[in-house]
This record gives structure tokens, sequence and C-alpha cells, in this order.
């Protein structure tokens, strides 16, 4: 069951396209990754699902009701943290996250004073002397303080250190352990590769690619280093390999996923004596569709 | 520390480029509005104040303690040329609007950018401690000299009755040193706080409390009035007796205010101010958890301080009470010339005029409670509240409710002042219900301003402004309209031009009806665009 749907959302701001076509699906229960370069749209999309920006065409729905129209009782079930935390520098910390909570409703179950400990948050300090990390403690300690269905993240951890991070990512463990769905927009790949079952790739205003992970490997190529008993003869012929580099022993290549089993069983022929094939990261998803496909930045 | 010190203002050249870059358009508008109006009040003046036995009659009026306390003491009145006139009704206003171009520039390169955390980019350069406020002084002033060079030779230009040469330079003069002094008491001010509505806030009152000072130590004592920047530099007597030493007691004034200032920013955090922040309680009241609650506790201070002022200022006005009644029982002539409304006295007339100025300045921190908000969505963080379950019609509805209640209370709380400092002055009572129902008449008009700030908030966020321009408007037409004989539809180009002179004609019910019906349309449609708008952070 869709959760939140996306369909063909285009934003313009005046003559500047934003968004074009954007189509996205957040399942029921699974941790959804959203990324991209900056200025790619991310936090334009995320802005019109909570109903701040209205799509200039195109639905954008989350519980089955329209972002822009139903925002208010949408909201009541989501929990929210923008990329860039501005807080009110007279309030304190412990201030703003009751003001938080409360104003999604009264479904809250809290668990404020936990989550302040494992966050290590001083709540009675006033948020003007707060740091980047700590401004974004404040919102995840009152999203995560809320009994939401969908989780709404744009770039949570950016400021955050790696202890501190290792508490967020806890945390998402425990929302998707309880059936909830999660949004989760990063820069931080490593992030989205342990946490994410899906994934959306956005480049100037468009998904340019989504699926699961496993899906998105294959658009790419696997690294794989071979030493042989005889040299290979003519693999730069063999179709789908790239990048060949001779090594003292044996050769290194990149190989088309989906070129893979034919490559290998070519190279078999050879005597192959060690054998190691790396499977492409995130990051190689990534600067793959930014560089390879690149054009236009 | 020599040569650290020697690298206080390294670059401060570029940052001078550079703000002059940023201000480009800004700074030319304020001159260029400064010297058109004195110019065009300039004019108008030989029509008003033809050379006659009237002139003299109107000189005489001119030593009303009313006047005085709003224009500052008349020079020159038994021979009241135009550039006595001038200097007398034009001098302190265009001073005091001058301040604020200063406080408003001042501020926006120190504390508001040092907040915006854009003074950290600049000083991991290799830049001075001391370049960025260093700069901002640097370059205000020399906005505050070109300022009084464009206005002294324009007044001279227009070569009217008694503004020679040397007066209207030293009229320039007066203005350009005041620019300076308050330019340094803002860039001292901001060094003490670490919020730039803090700096704001602490200078216009700085500000204010000169203006006050002022009129209470013209009409009592000359030393108070020394005291005050803005009764001081009204003692040079421009185009009567030309007195250069108050411009030379001001630049020295400013001199060592700079010093003080730039002392205090070499020794303090950068982003710190002088007033630690202490912490706070780590729970919220069940009060702040609401938009409504919210609104309230940002404004708090803000909201309590102006209470507070305005009151203060009701007091200073009532305690004029005294000195007008003793007026008009000396000046026979006086009784001939303004023949009061059947059933009035004069002093109901001063009233009738205090009450439209005291509106005009109450109704700034009403239109701050509304533009709140749009600062808010500015530092983006409205998102927080709209990304929770409230409405746009619950956040925008809870600035603009605290809006219409607070002109409420800013026009009883100026009365009350006015009633407390006059019946301990005067003779006579002073009649309080009377003058409350006069005082709330306004707050009609008010609503409508306040509509109308929630019109732009929700139609066009960009041009808030306008507003304020609106609010200018008004403050000229009533203080001016009467004076120039500006033609009637002007004045009924603002709200306030459509109060009757309270408390003199009473408020129709028709009326007053119609008013808040505007406002309340003018609400609406500003919800109903808000509503509808994409919001920006």
């Amino acid at each position: 069951m869709a959760i939140l749907r996306v369909n063909q959302v285009t934003k313009k701001f005046g003559h500047f396209t934003a968004l074009d076509g954007i189509d996205m699906e957040v399942q029921h229960g699974e941790v959804y990754g959203f990324i991209g370069p900056n200025g790619a749209g991310k936090t334009t999309t995320i802005r019109i699902l909570l109903g701040i920006l209205q799509a200039t065409s195109g639905t954008a729905q989350i519980f089955g009701k329209d972002a822009w129209n139903d925002a208010v009782e949408i909201h009541k079930q989501i929990a929210y943290v923008p990329g860039d935390v501005n807080l009110w520098s007279n309030l304190t910390g412990g201030e703003v996250i009751d003001l938080f909570v409360k104003l999604r409703g009264t479904n809250a179950k809290n668990r404020r004073e936990e989550l302040i400990q494992r966050f290590d948050l001083d709540p009675s300090k006033k948020c003007g002397t707060y740091s980047k990390g700590n401004r974004q403690k404040v919102a995840l300690i009152a999203a995560f303080a809320s009994d939401a269905d969908l989780y709404i993240l744009d770039e949570p951890t950016s400021g955050l250190d790696p202890l501190m991070e290792q508490v967020f990512q806890e945390c998402i463990g425990e929302v998707k352990e309880a059936g909830k769905s999660v949004l989760l927009s990063s820069h931080i790949l490593s992030e989205v590769e342990k946490l994410c079952d899906r994934v959306s790739i956005i480049r100037q205003g468009k998904i340019i690619e989504s699926g699961t992970l496993q899906e998105l490997r294959h658009l790419t190529r696997t690294r794989v280093k071979v030493d042989t008993a005889k040299p290979v003869a003519n693999l730069d012929q063999v179709e789908g390999i790239h990048n060949l580099k001779t090594l003292d022993r044996g050769v290194v290549f990149h190989v088309d996923t989906d070129k893979i089993g034919s490559v290998i069983k070519y190279v078999s022929d050879y005597g192959i004596l060690a054998l190691e094939s790396t499977p492409p990261t995130l990051e190689d998803l990534f600067i793959h569709h930014y560089r390879d496909k690149g054009g236009g930045r | 520390m020599g040569s650290a010190a020697g690298t206080h203002f390294t670059n401060v050249g570029i940052l001078v480029r550079f703000i002059l870059r940023r201000d480009r358009v800004r700074i030319p508008i304020w001159i260029l509005s400064l010297v058109g109006i004195s110019i065009a009040v300039a004019l108008a003046f030989p029509g008003l104040y033809p050379p006659g036995p009237e002139r003299d009659i109107l000189a005489e009026t001119m030593k009303n303690p009313a006047m005085t306390s709003m224009l500052g003491p008349g020079y020159g009145l038994d021979n009241y040329h135009i550039g006595a006139a001038m200097a007398h009704q034009m001098l302190l206003f265009t001073a005091v609007a001058v301040a604020i171009m200063n406080i408003l520039l001042a501020i926006r390169h120190t504390r508001s950018d040092e907040e915006a955390g854009r003074i950290e980019v600049i000083r991991s350069l290799p830049v001075g401690k001391l370049a960025n406020s260093g700069a901002t002084f640097f370059v205000l002033v020399m906005v505050n000299l070109a300022l009084a060079l464009v206005m002294g030779v324009g007044l001279r230009v227009l070569g009217l009755e008694g503004m020679d040469m040397a007066g209207s330079l030293l009229y320039g003069a007066v203005l350009g040193v005041t620019g300076i002094f308050f330019a340094a008491v803002t860039i001292f001010i901001a060094q003490l706080t670490e919020t730039s509505r803090g700096a704001l806030g602490f200078s216009f009152t700085f500000m204010g409390l000169s203006y006050l000072l002022r009129a209470v130590g013209d009409l009592s004592s000359e030393a108070l009035s020394l005291v005050s920047p803005l009764g001081l530099i009204l003692r040079t007597e421009v185009y009567v007796n030309d007195h250069w030493w108050p411009i030379l007691v001001m630049l020295a004034a400013s001199v060592i205010l700079i010093m003080f200032a730039f002392r205090l920013n070499t020794i303090r955090d950068l982003e710190a101010g002088f007033v630690a922040a202490k912490p706070g309680p780590s729970k919220a009241s069940r009060f702040l958890l609401s938009p409504l609650g919210l609104a309230l506790r940002l404004q708090k201070t803000t909201i309590i301080s102006w209470v507070v002022g305005m009151f203060v200022l009701g007091v200073s006005y009532g305690s004029v009470y005294g000195d007008i009644d003793a007026f008009f029982q000396t000046s026979d002539l006086f009784e001939l010339l303004l023949p009061g409304t059947e059933g009035f006295s004069l002093t109901d007339q001063f009233t009738a005029t205090l009450l439209a100025v005291m509106a005009m300045i109450g109704m700034i921190p009403v239109l701050l409670t509304v533009l709140k908000l749009k600062s808010e969505e500015q530092a983006h963080r409205t998102e927080h509240v709209l990304a929770r379950a409230v409405s746009r019609r619950e956040i925008l509805g809870s600035y603009i409710s605290i809006a219409l209640l607070l002109a409420i209370v800013m026009q009883v709380v100026s009365v009350l002042g006015l009633w407390s400092a006059a019946t301990a002055v005067m003779d006579e009572p002073f009649n309080l219900s009377l003058t409350l129902k006069g005082g709330l008449s306004y707050v009609p008009v008010m609503w409508i301003m306040v509509g109308l700030a929630a019109l732009l908030i929700g139609l066009a966020p960009r041009l808030t402004g306008l507003i304020w321009i609106c609010l200018a408007y008004t403050f000229f037409i009533i203080y001016f309209g009467g004076l120039l004989q500006v033609p009637e539809w002007l004045g009924k180009l603002t709200p306030f031009g459509y109060v009757p002179d309270v408390p003199l004609e009473k408020m129709g019910f028709p009326l007053t009806l119609a008013l808040i019906l505007v406002a309340f349309i003018l609400t609406g449609l500003g919800l109903k665009g808000y509503e509808k708008r994409d919001i920006y952070g």
C-alpha cells in the first residue's frame, strides 16, 4: 500500500522549473531514500509534500489525501525534520521540543526524556546558543518523540557527530520495526545504503532512477580483479568491459553488471587463480549518474 | 598587542566598497527623499508666511508650549523669516529621520550580518577584527557628509528669505552630525546585545528618550535639553544666530562613542554580546503550547517595552498641559486667533492633535506584531509550525489577533498616561472618559492598517515594506498637511484621514461600523491569500 504518492509533480518558480514531472511512491513500512546533489529539488519536493509549496501541476498525496488541501489533517500523522533547522534564539531546546510535539496533536506517547538522554541534549539551554548539530537534535527529538506514521527527514544528520548518527540510525531502525514509513533525503550515501529499502535519485528536477539498491546496481558496473594462469587474450574486445588495467599479477576492470556472467565465462577459460569482485556502492551509482551520464552539470 | 592592533583594520577598504555595493540603491533613496521633502517644505513656506503683520501673529502662536514641546524652541520669532520658520519647524523632524536612517543602516551592517553568520565568513578571511564595524562607520560618515552637503547646497540654491549660505550649510551640518552621532551610538549598542532586534530596540529607545528629554527640557530646564543630543543640535539656532559649537560637541561625542564601540568590539567574542544568555526552563509552560502562545511569547519583550514606552509618552505629553493653561491665560492674542470650537477649550484642540500623534506612534508596535510573521518566514521558522497540525489561518490569525488587541491596549495606555500627568498639572479637571473615547476612535483605522499589513503578507509578502511607507505618509499628512494646506483628498489617502477631529467632534456609529467592516474585509482577504500562496520557509 502506497502511503505517499507523488504523481507527475512539476513546480515552477517564475521561469525556473525546479521540479519537472516527479513521480515517487513510498510503501507502507519502508524506508525510502531520496538522494541527489545540491539544488536538484529534494527540499522543494519535500515542501510540496508538506503543503508549504503548491505544485504547479501534478498531484502529491500522503495517506491518500491531498498534500496541499488536507495539510493539517495529514500533519497530525507525520513528523518532519528540516535540513536547515532555524530555531527561536530566546526559547530553550526543551520548550521547542514540547511546542513541536504539542502542535502536532495529542497522540504522542512521550518518549521525550529518553530521547533527550540518548541524543545527549541539554534542554535548558537557549536555542541561540546551540550549534547546528544541537539544533538538529532538537528537531530529531521532537520528531521521534511523536508517534507518527510517516517520518519526513530532510538531510537530518548533516550536522551530527558519528556517535549521534549512530543513535539516529537506531531510531530509524526502531521506527521501521514499529511498521512506520520514512522518507529520508540525504547526502550521506553510506547512511542511505544502510537504512533504505528503496531509493530515488533526483537530478535537475527529474527523477532519473528509482528502485531497490539491488535493482540500481544492475544499472552500473562491478569492479573485478582477476589473476589467471594464462594471460587473457583480447579482453578489451569483450563486450561490457571498461577501464581495463594490467597489474603485476592479473588485470582489473569494470564490467557492466548485466554482462558479468558472460565475462566470467570468457575469463575462466584462461584458468582463474584469484577472483575479487566488488559490487558498486551507492557512491559509484551516484557518481555514475552525475558524472558519466553527465550533461548539463 | 602592538602588531595585532595594527591589523585591526586590515582590508577595511574592500569592505567599504562591499557595503556601498550592497546599498547602492538604499543610500541614494534615503538621501534624495530627505533632501526632496526638505526642499518641498521650504518652497511651501513663502506662501504660508508672507511678510507682514500676519506673520508676526503666526510667530506669536509658535510660542505656545505645545509647539515648543513638539518642534523645539522657536528662535528668531520676532523676525520669523522663512529661514527661521524652516529651522524651527523642520530641523528636528528631519534630524529624527536622519537618526532613523543611521540606526537602520548601522544595524543592518553590524549586528544583523553578525547574527546571520555572515560576519563569520568575512572574519575567516584575512580581515581585521574591526574592519566591518570600521567600514560601516566610515560609510555612514560619508553618507552623512554627503547628506549635509547636498542638503546645505540644495536649501541655499532655493534663494529663500533668510536662507543664506552659512545658515544652509549649518542646517546640513546639523543633520550630518546627528547622523554620525546616531551611527556611533548604534554601533556601540550593537556590541552590547546579541540580537539585531535587541540592538534595534535599544537604539530606538535611546532616540525616543532623547526626544522626550528635549521636550521636557525645552519647557522647563535648558540643562536637560543640552544633555539630549536632539536638544543640543537645536542650540545651533540655524538661520538666526548660526552657532557652530553644538556641531563640535556632537562630533567629539561621536568620536568618543565609536572609540568605546571599537574597544568593546575587539575584546568580545564574535556573535556574543555583553549580556550572557541565561539557561531557561527545560520544559515548556502550558501557555506556550499553541501558535498563539508562541507568537505572544516571541514578542513578549517588544510588547511590554512598547506598552511602557507609550505610557511614558502619554505622561510626557500630559505634563505639557500645565504650561499650555498658563500660556493661554496670558496670551489674549491667541484667544483671538484660534477661537475654540463651541463648547471646547483650546486645551481640547491640543488634545486632538496629541491623540492623532499618539495613535500613529502606537501603530508602530501593532504593525511590528503582524510583520513578525514575515521575518519568521524569512528565517525559515514558519515551516516548523506549518509542518505540524496547524492551519495557515491559525498561524496568521494568531498574529493578527495580537495586533488587533494591541491597538486597543496602546490607545488605552497612552490616554491613561496623558490623563495621569495632565490631572497633576492642570487646574481644571481633565475629562478622562471623553479623551478615552477619542483615543479609541482611532482603533478602527488602526485595524484597517492591520488589515492592510495582513493583505500584504497574504498576497505580496515581498512588498510588506509598503505598510511603513503608508504610515510615514500618514505622519507627513497629519504633521504637515495643515501647514502645507494640502488638498483634502490627499489626506483621505490614509485611513487616518477618516477619523474626525476627536474629541472635538464625535465619531458616529455608522462610520465606526464601516471602518471596522473594511478592516475585517482586508484581514479576510489577507487570510485567503496566505492560505493560497507558497510559504518560503
